[in-house]
Order: structure tokens, then sequence, then C-alpha cells
């Protein structure tokens, strides 16, 4: 993943990353709970924990991730129009993403709530149902269709 | 060709993230180093 260079850029432009190796870290490990390897946390600037990756990803996949870590880290701040940036981001540069379906959802509930309006719940629905039949993300957005 | 600037330190890495207003991205990792 790391020596493509979308990869490093998005990485270098966006977080404070940090390498942990299991041989000389354990006890950071031990501190996050990282039971497997690779893990990724996306943590904020309080160390709170907002999202975490497991396992290996191709890079289309890692992106996403990576996107969608930031997507969460702004709505769980309540900022609603950036967490809509990113996560309509993954549900249209990386729709073939496994985060898409999740990402198109959020996009969704972001968007209704920093307006009110329904409309953008009834658009996701019919959107996860046309793109993302077979997602449980589909089956979550089917109340709102 | 860019590198990306890894910290070590989880903590100087947090009080950077402060400082810079951006997440931490922290990666657990066993690949041979």
């Amino acid at each position: 993943m790391y020596p493509d260079e979308r990869v490093m850029s998005f990485i270098t432009n966006n977080f404070i990353p940090v390498k942990v190796h299991v041989r000389s870290q354990r006890e950071v490990f031990d501190r996050f709970n990282a039971l497997w390897t690779p893990t990724q946390l996306i943590l904020d600037e309080n160390g709170t924990e907002r999202h975490r990756i497991e396992g290996f990803l191709p890079v289309e996949d890692f992106l996403a991730q990576l996107e969608l870590g930031l997507g969460k880290l702004a709505f769980d701040g309540k900022n609603y129009i950036e967490a809509e940036h990113h996560f309509r981001s993954i549900c249209e540069e990386h729709p073939m993403a496994g985060a898409a379906p999740e990402a198109c959802y959020w996009a969704g509930v972001s968007a209704y709530k920093a307006t009110n309006a329904p409309d953008p719940l009834r658009e996701t629905a019919g959107l996860l149902s046309r793109r993302y039949p077979e997602s449980e993300w589909a089956r979550k957005a089917s109340v709102w269709g | 060709m860019l590198e990306i600037k890894w910290f070590r330190d989880v903590d100087e890495a947090l009080r950077q993230a402060k400082a810079a207003g951006k997440p931490v991205l922290l990666d657990f990792s066993a690949a041979p180093t």
C-alpha cells in the first residue's frame, strides 16, 4: 500500500502518521488493543479512536477506508458538511471499494443532519438499492425509500 | 519520490496532531523492517 504515490500523498496531507512495530513496541499494541496486523487506527487529536482498519487492503479500498475515517471524524464532531464531503468523495470516486456502500449511506445521513430535509435520505435509499442492492447498507436505508 | 515521515512515539505524534489540527494515523505492523 505505502509505495503507492496516492496513498503516500493522502497520508502526508491528512494525518500525523505513526508506525508501530510488533517486535519493538508491544506495549503500544496493548494500549490500543491492536490484536492483528496490519491494523490502522485513526485517532482524533485528543487520542480518541474514530476508525479502525484491520487486515490488508488493495490501494483503492485502503484509500476509501482512510477517507471513511476522515468522514467519521468530522461526523463525530458534528461537522456534517465536511463529513458529507468525505463520504460523498468515496461514493463517487471509489464506487467499487468495499467501503463505498457505507460511505454512500453516511453521505445521505450527513446531508440530512446538515439540512434537516428528508430528500437526501430518500435519494440515498434509491442510490443504494440501485448500485449495491445486496449490501446491508441498502437494507438499512430501505426504510427511507 | 515522496516518502512518509513516520513518527515512532505515539504521544509525541498526539502533541503534533494537536498543534497541526490533524488526526493521527497509527499503523500497526509486523512487516520486516
